[in-house]
C-alpha cells in the first residue's frame, strides 16, 4: 500500500536552493556490540529547510544525533560535509559548536535556579576575559535579543518560575545565539531540536513553531526530531524516516499523508507473533483507578482485572509512564483514588509502604537507582523485604542464602551464586532477581515499568513466560512500556495515552505491535483516529 | 575469595603491623614495651567509641559533624552536675547521655522532617552546642568529680589495660553484630546505599535515618562520659580535637575487613593504626603538630583509597560485561 515515496528525495521548497546543503551525511553506520544501531544511513539537510527525523524508539534517531554531537564514534567509512566542506569523523566533543551546530534536547539544559539572563549568557560568561560583568548592559542586550525573536522575557526572572513554553523558547534562543556567534556572517548553521515539544501545551507549540520559522528564515536549517506527527507535518519541509537503523524513506512532507507516515515508521513486516488477547477481560475487577492526576496525566480512569495483563503506552510525554509510580506512591500524586483489595486509598496520601501493605509491588525501569544496590550481593537485594521471616534480631544467614539459591534456581538466574555482586549479573538476570524479590511478597497487583529494558532476547522470553504464569495464578499485572512489540506479546488489553489522557483502549485482535504503535502515534495528535482497515500480516 | 580480595581486606592490618615493627626497631626500649601497648589501647578508647557512633549515620548516608561538641557537652554536664552540684554519679551520667540523645534527635528532626542536608544541620548544631558548653562552664575547666568514675574508666585494669578499652571493645562487638546479623543492620545499609530502593521497598527511611542520628548523639555522649572519667573532669574545648580523627578512622575503616562498608572491626583497626603511628612518632621526638598532619593526611588517603576500591570494582564490571 505504500506509495513509491522513498525513491527521489524532493528538494525543499525553501529559498536559496542553490547553496550547498548545510549537512550532508553518507554511509553512516554505528554498531553497539554485535547490533547495528545505524546501518549505512544518509541524511541531507538543505539550506533553509526544516527537516523532520522520525522513527520508533530504538530506530537510531538518538544515535544519529549523538554522532553529530561528537558523543558516539561512528564506524569507519562515514562521510560528513558541513556547508559543502568535508569534515573528519568522528567529531571531537564540542567541535560541533565551531561547525555551527546547536542542540536543544528534551530536558532543555537550563539551570532552574539561575536567572533567564544567566542561563542565556552562560557560555559567554564562562569564557569571557573581562573581570567585571556589567549586568545592566547585559540585561538590555538580552531584552533586545528576545525582542528580535518577537517575544518578551524578563531577564531577571528565575528559570524555574517560567512556564514550560518560555523555558523551551529560551533554550532555543540561547542555542541559536551561540551558533550565530560561532559562524561567519554569511554562513548558516543547523539547529537540532530533539523532542522539544513533548511537555508543551498546544498554544506553546505554536509559539515555538513561529520561533523556528524565524530561525529558519534568518540563521539556520533545523533538524526536528519528534514523535508527534501533527507537529512534524506542520513544521517540516521534508522528513527522513529511520527504521531499524536504516533510512526507510526521505520524502517531502506535503506529499505524505499521516497514515502513510505512520506506516513508514512502524512498517508491517515486523508484526510479531503473540498470544491471542481476549475480547473482554474475564476476571473480576481487582484494581480500579479514578480521577488520577499527576505531572502529566489528568482525569485518568481505568480498571484492571484478576489474571489480566494490562498494558499502558503512548509516546514520550503522554504520561503513561508515570502511572505505575503514582499508584505505588513513589511519586507525588495530585489527585486520584485507588481501589485495590476491597479498600479505597486516596492516592495523594499513598506511600510505597502503604502500597506494599495493600499487596502491590512495583518493579521500576531504572534498575540501578530505584531497583537495586549494585555493589551489594544478590541475597542482600533479593531478600530485603522478607528479612523478618529470618529472625530479624539474629538473622539466620545460612538459611537466607539457601533460600536465595532456591529462588535463583526457580527464576533461572545465572550464576546461581547468592553471594554474587548484583551488578555483576547481566541485565536479564538482574531483572529476574528483582522479579524474585517482589514476587516473594505475594502481591495481588504487580506494576512494571519497561520490564525488559536492557534485557537480552532469551531472558526476555523467560520474563514474559514468568509474568504470564503469574497472571494465570490470578494476580493482576500492569505493564507501562513504549516497547510495542513487548506489549503485543504480553498484554490482554492495552490503554494508549495521549496528552495525559487515555486516548484508546485496544483489546482482542487489536493488541498487535503495529496497531499499538499506530494508535500511540495518532493519540498524541488528539485528533480523529486513523482507522487503517488493513488485515495483519 | 581470591588472594586479591584478601589483600584488600587485610591491607590495613598489614599496615598496622608494619608500623608496629618499624617503631619497635627504631625505639625498642620505649615503643615495644607492655606498658606502651597498654597505654595505647587505653588512651584512645574514647576515640574508638566516638568513631563507632559516627558509623551509624555514615551507614545511612548522613553526616554528623556535631559529635565532638556532643562529647564536650556530655562531659561538661556530667562534671557540673556531679563535681559542682553534688549529684550522685548515676543520675548525672543519665543526664549527660540524655543531653547527647537530645542533640541527636534534634539533628534527626531537621534532616527527616524538614528535609535539610545533614552536613549543614550538624555543622550548625555542633557549633551551637559548642557555644552552650562554653556558656554553662563559663569557659573554665570543671573538676572535683567523684573519683569512682575514674576508677571504673581508667584506674581499674584488666590484663594491665584500662577498663575503658573493654567498653569500646564491647561497643564494637555490639555494632558489628547489629550491622551484620540483624534485619535492622541490612535496612540501615540499604537506606544509605540506595535510598530510592529502600523507599520503594517499603522501608521506613525517615525513622531509620532519624534513629541513626539519635544513636550517634547518644554514643557521642557516652564517649563524653568516658572522656570525663579519663581526665577526671571536663574542659570546654578539647573535645573538638576528636572530630577529624573520628572521620578519618571511620573512612579508613571502611577500606578494610568489609571493604566499601563502614564496619566496626575496620573502624577498630583504623583507630589503633592511627594511634600507633602517632604514638610512635611522638616517641621519636617529633613535634606534636605531627598529630594533625597524620590525621588530616589519613582522612584524605582513606577517602582516596575507598574511591580507588570502588572504581576498580566498577572497572571489573565493565570488563565482564
Amino acid at each position: 500500500m505504500t506509495p513509491e515515496l522513498h525513491t527521489t528525495p524532493a528538494a525543499p521548497s525553501g529559498a536559496a536552493g542553490a547553496a550547498a546543503p548545510v549537512i550532508s551525511l553518507r554511509h553512516l553506520s554505528k554498531r553497539f556490540g554485535g547490533a547495528a544501531a545505524l546501518d549505512d544511513v544518509a541524511l541531507t539537510i538543505e539550506h533553509g529547510e526544516v527537516h523532520g527525523l522520525l522513527g520508533e524508539n530504538g530506530s537510531g534517531k538518538s544515535t544519529l544525533i549523538k554522532v553529530l554531537a561528537g558523543y558516539h564514534v561512528p564506524e569507519p567509512g562515514a562521510e560528513l560535509e558541513v556547508n559543502g566542506q568535508p569534515v573528519r569523523l568522528p567529531l571531537a566533543p564540542n567541535r560541533f559548536r565551531e561547525l555551527g551546530l546547536a542542540f536543544v534536547h528534551q530536558d532543555l539544559g537550563l539551570i532552574g535556579d539561575l536567572t533567564v539572563l544567566e542561563n542565556l549568557r552562560v557560555g559567554e560568561l564562562s569564557s569571557s576575559r573581562s573581570l567585571h560583568i556589567r549586568w545592566s548592559r547585559e540585561r538590555r542586550a538580552a531584552r533586545e535579543t528576545f525582542a528580535r525573536y518577537g517575544f518578551d522575557l524578563d531577564p531577571s526572572a528565575l528559570v524555574n518560575e517560567l512556564p514550560e513554553t518560555d523555558r523551551a523558547l529560551l533554550a532555543i534562543v540561547r542555542a541559536v545565539e551561540e551558533m550565530r556567534a560561532a559562524l561567519a556572517h554569511d554562513q548558516r548553521g543547523l539547529l537540532v531540536l530533539d523532542e522539544p515539544t513533548v511537555f508543551l501545551p498546544r498554544e506553546g507549540v505554536q509559539r515555538l513553531f513561529s520561533l523556528v520559522r524565524d530561525v529558519v528564515a534568518r540563521d539556520a536549517s533545523v533538524l526536528f526530531v519528534s514523535h508527534d506527527l501533527d507537529e512534524v507535518r506542520e513544521i517540516t519541509d521534508r522528513v527522513t524516516v529511520l527504521r531499524d537503523g536504516r533510512v526507510h524513506a526521505t520524502v517531502a512532507t506535503r506529499e505524505a499523508t499521516e497514515a502513510q507516515l505512520v506506516e513508514m515508521i512502524i512498517g508491517r513486516s515486523l508484526a510479531a507473533h503473540h498470544h491471542t488477547a481476549p475480547e473482554r477481560p474475564a476476571g473480576e475487577v481487582t484494581l480500579s483507578v479514578r480521577h488520577l492526576g499527576g505531572r502529566t496525566v489528568h482525569e485518568v480512569d481505568f480498571d484492571a482485572h484478576r489474571g489480566e495483563i494490562l498494558g499502558l503506552t503512548g509516546i514520550i510525554g503522554s504520561g503513561f509512564d508515570e502511572v505505575p509510580y503514582l499508584l505505588f506512591g513513589a511519586r507525588p500524586c495530585q489527585v486520584g483514588e485507588l481501589r485495590v483489595g476491597g479498600r479505597s486509598h486516596a492516592l495523594p496520601l499513598m506511600t510505597p509502604r502503604a502500597a506494599l501493605k495493600a499487596r502491590m509491588a512495583l518493579i521500576p525501569a531504572d534498575r540501578q537507582v530505584d531497583g537495586s544496590v549494585g555493589a551489594l550481593s544478590v541475597t542482600d537485594n533479593a531478600m530485603l523485604q522478607v528479612l523478618d521471616r529470618y529472625r530479624p534480631a539474629a538473622l539466620r544467614l545460612r538459611r537466607l542464602r539457601a533460600d536465595t539459591r532456591e529462588l535463583l534456581e526457580r527464576f533461572d538466574v545465572r550464576p546461581r551464586d547468592p553471594q554474587a555482586q548484583y551488578e555483576s549479573l547481566s541485565g536479564g538476570n538482574q531483572q529476574k532477581v528483582l522479579l524474585a524479590k517482589w514476587l516473594q511478597t505475594r502481591p495481588e497487583v504487580l506494576l512494571l515499568h519497561e520490564p525488559t529494558q536492557g534485557v537480552d532476547i532469551g531472558a526476555r522470553e523467560q520474563i514474559f513466560n514468568l509474568l504470564r504464569s503469574e497472571a494465570d495464578r490470578g494476580i493482576t499485572i500492569v505493564v507501562a512500556s513504549s516497547d510495542h512489540e513487548q506489549l503485543a506479546a504480553l498484554c490482554d488489553r492495552v490503554l494508549v495515552f495521549g496528552r495525559g489522557r487515555i486516548a484508546r483502549e485496544l483489546t482482542g485482535g487489536d493488541v498487535t505491535k503495529s496497531r499499538i504503535a499506530e494508535q500511540a502515534l495518532n493519540s498524541s495528535a488528539g485528533t480523529a483516529s486513523i482507522t487503517t482497515e488493513e488485515p495483519e500480516v | 575469595m581470591s588472594a586479591k580480595v584478601a589483600v584488600q581486606r587485610y591491607a590495613l592490618v598489614g599496615a598496622w603491623i608494619a608500623v608496629i615493627i618499624l617503631f619497635s626497631i627504631l625505639r625498642p626500649d620505649t615503643f615495644a614495651t607492655t606498658a606502651n601497648v597498654q597505654n595505647i589501647l587505653g588512651s584512645q578508647a574514647v576515640l574508638l567509641v566516638l568513631t563507632l557512633g559516627l558509623m551509624l549515620p555514615l551507614t545511612t548516608g548522613d553526616f554528623d559533624l556535631s559529635i565532638a561538641s556532643v562529647l564536650s557537652l556530655s562531659a561538661m554536664v556530667l562534671a557540673l552536675l556531679n563535681g559542682e552540684n553534688g549529684w550522685p554519679l548515676v543520675p548525672a551520667i543519665a543526664a549527660a547521655l540524655a543531653a547527647g540523645l537530645a542533640v541527636g534527635l534534634f539533628n534527626g528532626a531537621c534532616v527527616v522532617l524538614l528535609g535539610l542536608d545533614s552536613f549543614i544541620v550538624t555543622l550548625g548544631s555542633g557549633t551551637f552546642v559548642a557555644g552552650v558548653v562554653t556558656w554553662i562552664s563559663d569557659s573554665r575547666t570543671v573538676t572535683g568529680m567523684s573519683p569512682q568514675l575514674s576508677e571504673w574508666v581508667i584506674n581499674n585494669r584488666l590484663f594491665g589495660v584500662s577498663l575503658v578499652f573493654y567498653y569500646g571493645l564491647a561497643l564494637a562487638i555490639v555494632l558489628w553484630y547489629v550491622l551484620t546479623f540483624t534485619a535492622l543492620g541490612r535496612r540501615l545499609l540499604f537506606v544509605g546505599r540506595g535510598r530510592s530502593v529502600a523507599r520503594l521497598s517499603g522501608l521506613r527511611v525517615g525513622p531509620l535515618r532519624w534513629s541513626a542520628l539519635a544513636g550517634s548523639g547518644l554514643i557521642a555522649a557516652l564517649a563524653g562520659v568516658l572522656y570525663a572519667g579519663s581526665t577526671g573532669g571536663a574542659d570546654p574545648t578539647s573535645g573538638a580535637s576528636f572530630l577529624l580523627p573520628a572521620f578519618a578512622a571511620a573512612y579508613l575503616g571502611a577500606t578494610a575487613v568489609t571493604p566499601g562498608r563502614f564496619n566496626a572491626w575496620g573502624a577498630f583497626i583504623a583507630v589503633y593504626f592511627l594511634v600507633t603511628g602517632i604514638t610512635g612518632l611522638q616517641l621519636l621526638g617529633v613535634d606534636s603538630f605531627v598529630q594533625q598532619l597524620f590525621y588530616g593526611g589519613a582522612l584524605i588517603l582513606a577517602v582516596a583509597l575507598s574511591q580507588i576500591v570502588r572504581r576498580r570494582a566498577a572497572g571489573r564490571e565493565a570488563v565482564a560485561a
